[in-house]
């Protein structure tokens, strides 16, 4: 009996783009089989650990290693005195600085690494570290990014301090990294001097860290025997490890295997390259054994990739109307002691111009001057795109201080100076080509959505109430309206060290018609091996459950330039797409030698072609890949495999509009957020259940940021907050629900319009808790209090405003 | 000087040799080769490590090796039907998408199991404070929340139907 499959029941088999298709990782996952690189054992493996620095800025005045040494089952203690030799005590940033891999005669922030011990076990190399003794001689820290420039400012880098010239430009001071200027300063200028209105504040974007919750670690092997090395690592871009590693090493690229196994969240954290992973080589080189070593949680907090701390000082002019006429910008850049941001080579500031997000500014200046300080160097990417993060606080926040200014309400100013649909593709002042959108279209949903008009007569009531002495509680509505600019990018202005920020997929076909795809991404949660099999089910046909996803090994795997920035969606997504499109071109040619046709009379339907006018007469995806091994048309060679190394002609620029409901009682500075509501319009949805994921997890990203989050120094450059008992991670009793939404404008120029969707919420979800907080207190006179808005800072800026009895 | 530690791991018995300071995350990870349970911050505050321990959720990194000693202790590993068929929590982790990276996983169904046989029913709050000491930086919770919820139905709807 032949049972009829129709047309709709053949797509659904696929799982492919739009289905909310169940994660494949989670079989593992679920039963404790991941394989993450503390999970890694080889036969005579021994770990590694730092001695850290104890002072923040000191010279180094002595190193006494014979203790560590004399205990039994330690192998070695390397300092910078060893790697001096190999040349490998400073290695390249990927911001163009160096940074040292263990401290030569000074140290420049607290936690520092100074010294690698290598034991038989971890617990021995911890008794080790306490048995190396080392002498500092003080210096005087400095820790106001502020005073980083005065006159009398201790120099902190001695290894250039005479360098004139830095990565990106002048250095106009010991301590200066950088300036970088993008826009029309002249015709910023002249609009702020003749605007009728104009707004300026300084906002700052504190210092925090992505902590994922496994900590960075690595696992090196030299096999001397055969001259092969090969490195295990939570490496965010694998294939980049292994360039720069052939670069800093006399091991030739391809004798250097490096393979990122299962990660455990990454955020941008394990983007660059860490003096843990140089000395685990080293040491396996120096020992001949592997060697393991895995960062203690205070270690990450305090020495791997803190992210933000940029002092913004945002300007925006507009008409007495509402209508604004420019944006200036200052940016002071704490990058603590080496500069290690990881951004594309020629964006020191990343893709911070991105600040005049949603709306038409016909002209803007932005300045960032980028400044050495005595704490962790990093920089690093918390789950956003290069610096777009503090570009849409910038914005948004300073939004709603110009409505305060105009006695407008935020959402009708934001409506009013929102790009139109019909400009879009839109240039903006400074220089981006905005693909796609449809802000007002989003903006009235999600006002509709919320309730937006009774919010604000709740939000009177209440500011009434309280004003009368009838109630302590006030109201916060926060908006956030963002745009993004991700999937970095194209090679023209896009580059990693000199290599452009493609990234590639390589299909193979097999016989029975099932295939393997790999990618040069790699994802930490993401859910690459569920999403990208959609892709190409979608593309080619064949089942998604029929493709198996593989990322992560640079001996297999195609070159690419790693998962952070969204990128892996709008670049690898898109070579997916291109790979599956060279294999239907090769499917149609075999297709048409089955049938007997030409390839002419052939369409596409699903899964397989079929005659034009005679569908009866068709050839599956099944039979295509079994005569692709046995029986192609003269002069083809055989297989179905193909590659795609797609350099994306430009960003993708997903937006969205976030609303936070905040019931903030003033008495205790306690803050709960009442509802948030966040419409994202990514383009096409692969995966709607994993974009709620993603969306739910950067919102609570964004809420432990605004609300908690802080590496804090004090003024002797102690670190404090690296712990979890310090730093906030919500728990499940804090953290909100989430409401989420969406729109769909694809992007006009992916292959299927998908433009990322993993760190709009972090990115927009941090602006609209801080706009919900400052709101609050907009009708008491506030204008803007600096995150984050913990319940003690909330207190004291109603204290400030005298709103304490 | 090592001592001797007898005890029952996810129904198997085994003998070991732990130094009085060895904690009970590095027996299980390093000696005896369960690597389910993670090590995510070392100060117990993310539950990553946790396992259940006579009936307790156990937070292995704070736990002495010398402290199981004549313990049954089950990991992730041990949740699953002898048969592989999964149990009901992480059928529900997987169907309510209640996890991403798969770090915090292990110990997060690991507390959720042992949270279903303290409170068969829970609602929404008590699931919350239930799992309040297990930290998850991907997911906000939501779902995994919808996920032990879930699974309560399921095991529930299971027992009234035997």
């Amino acid at each position: 009996m032949n049972i009829e499959v129709t047309k709709e029941e053949r797509e659904a088999a696929l799982e492919g783009i739009g289905c909310s298709r169940k994660r494949v990782e989670d079989v593992r996952f679920t039963q404790g089989a991941g394989n993450y690189v503390d999970d890694i054992k080889l036969p005579g493996m021994v770990y590694g650990d730092f001695v850290r620095s104890t002072v923040p800025h000191g010279r180094i005045k002595n190193i006494n290693k014979e203790a560590a040494l004399a205990l039994p089952g330690v192998i070695a203690v390397i300092t910078a005195e060893d790697l001096i030799p190999l040349n490998l005590h400073y290695m390249p940033t990927l911001a163009g600085d160096v940074q040292a891999v263990l401290a030569h005669e000074k140290v420049l922030f607290q936690e520092q690494e100074v010294a690698f011990v290598v034991a038989e076990t971890r617990y021995i190399a911890a008794d080790a570290i306490e048995l190396v003794e080392i002498e500092y001689e003080d210096l005087p820290p400095l820790i106001d990014p502020f005073k980083a420039l005065d006159a009398d400012a201790p120099v902190l880098r001695e290894d250039i301090k005479d360098q004139k010239e830095g990565a990106h430009g002048a250095r106009k001071h010991h301590n200066h990294i950088f300036n970088w200027q993008v826009g029309d300063k002249e015709s910023t200028d002249s609009a702020f001097d003749t605007s009728e209105v104009s707004v300026k504040e300084m906002l700052t974007y504190h210092r925090v860290h992505p902590c994922p919750l496994e900590t960075a670690s690595s696992l090196a092997y030299m096999d001397k025997i055969k001259g092969e090395l090969t490195l295990w690592g939570t490496f965010q871009a694998p294939h980049v490890v292994r360039t720069v590693a052939a670069l800093l090493t006399p091991i030739p690229e391809h004798k250097i295997r490096v393979i990122a196994p299962d990660i455990g969240g990454g955020f941008g954290g394990k983007v660059g390259i860490y003096p843990g992973y140089v000395l685990s080589v080293v040491a396996s080189i120096v020992t001949g054994l592997p060697v393991k070593w895995v960062e203690d949680r205070i270690e990450n907090l305090a020495t791997t990739a803190f992210a933000r701390d940029y002092h913004m000082t945002g300007e925006l002019a507009a008409t007495k109307d509402g209508k604004i006429t420019a944006l200036r910008c200052h940016v002071l850049a704490d990058h603590g002691a080496f500069d290690a941001c990881a951004d594309p080579s020629k964006f020191p500031a990343g893709m911070f111009h991105i600040c005049t997000g949603s709306y038409d500014i016909p002209t803007a200046h932005v300045s960032v001057d980028g400044v050495y300080t005595n704490k962790a160097p990093g920089g690093v990417s918390y789950r956003c795109s290069f610096r777009v993060t503090e570009a849409a606080y910038m914005i948004e926040r300073m939004i709603d201080v110009l409505a305060q200014k105009l006695k407008m309400d935020p959402a009708e100013l934001r409506l009013k100076n929102f790009i139109q649909p019909e400009q879009f593709p839109y240039n903006s002042a400074l220089g981006w080509e905005y693909d796609s959108g449809n802000y007002p279209v989003a903006m009235n949903k999600a006002l509709q959505a919320v309730g937006y008009d009774q919010l604000r007569a709740e939000q009177a009531q209440k500011a009434e109430a309280f004003k009368n002495g009838t109630g302590r509680d006030l109201l916060g509505i926060g908006i956030s309206f963002f745009t993004e600019v991700v999937g970095a990018g194209p090679s023209k202005n896009c580059d990693i060290l000199g290599i452009g920020m493609f990234d590639s997929c390589e299909i193979r076909i097999h016989p029975t018609g099932d295939a393997i795809a790999r990618l040069g991404t790699k994802s930490q949660g993401q859910g690459h091996e569920t999403t990208y099999a959609q892709i190409l089910s979608s593309e080619i046909g064949i089942p998604a459950s029929g493709i198996t996803i593989e990322e992560g090994d640079t001996d297999t795997a195609p070159y690419g330039l790693g998962t952070y920035g969204s990128r892996s969606t709008p670049v690898a997504g898109a070579a997916c797409a291109k790979a599956a499109q060279k294999i239907k071109e090769k499917s149609k040619k075999i297709a048409a030698h089955l049938l007997e046709v030409s390839e002419h009379d052939l369409e596409w339907d699903v899964d397989r072609f079929l005659v034009k006018g005679n569908p009866d007469k068709s050839a599956d995806m099944k039979a295509i890949a079994w005569a692709a091994y046995n029986n192609v048309p003269d002069g083809m060679e055989m297989g179905l495999e193909a590659v795609n190394y797609y350099d994306p002609p430009n960003f993708t620029f997903p937006f969205g509009a976030y609303i936070c409901v905040a019931d903030i009682n003033v008495d205790t500075g306690l803050t709960k957020i009442r509802k948030f509501y966040a419409l994202d319009d990514c383009g096409t949805r692969i995966n709607p259940m994993i974009i709620d994921g993603q969306v739910h997890g950067g919102l609570t990203e964004a809420f432990a940021i605004a609300m908690g989050q802080l590496i804090d120094y004090d003024e002797h450059g102690n670190v404090k907050g690296a712990s979890l008992m310090d730093y906030f991670l919500p728990t499940a009793v804090e953290t909100p629900t989430w409401e989420t939404d969406y729109t769909v404008t694809p992007s006009p120029h992916h292959p299927i319009g998908a433009k990322g969707v993993g760190e709009s919420p972090n990115v927009g979800g941090v602006p609209a808790f801080s706009n919900a907080i400052n709101d609050a207190f907009r009708a008491f006179g506030g204008i803007h209090t600096q995150m984050p808005h913990t319940a003690p800072n909330v207190w004291a800026y109603a204290k400030q405003l005298g709103l304490q009895r | 000087m090592k001592k001797d530690i007898n005890l029952t791991i996810n129904g198997r018995e085994v003998s070991v040799q732990a130094e009085p300071r060895t904690l009970l995350i590095h027996l299980l990870r390093d000696d005896l080769d369960i690597t389910g349970p993670h090590i995510g911050c070392d100060t117990t505050h993310c539950g990553a490590c946790t396992v259940d321990v006579d009936g307790r959720s156990v937070k292995a990194c704070t736990f002495f090796a010398a402290q199981v000693d004549g313990a049954n202790i089950t990991t992730i590993e041990g949740i699953a039907d002898d048969d592989g068929t999964l149990h009901a929590i992480q059928a529900a982790f997987m169907e309510k998408h209640g996890l991403q990276c798969g770090f915090c996983t292990p110990g997060m169904i690991t507390r959720a199991y042992r949270l279903l046989k303290e409170n068969p029913n829970p609602t929404e709050e008590e699931i919350r404070w239930g799992i309040s000491g297990n930290l998850c930086r991907c997911t906000g919770y939501q779902n995994i929340v919808l996920a032990i919820r879930h699974a309560a139905e399921t095991i529930n709807a299971k027992e009234a139907a035997e």
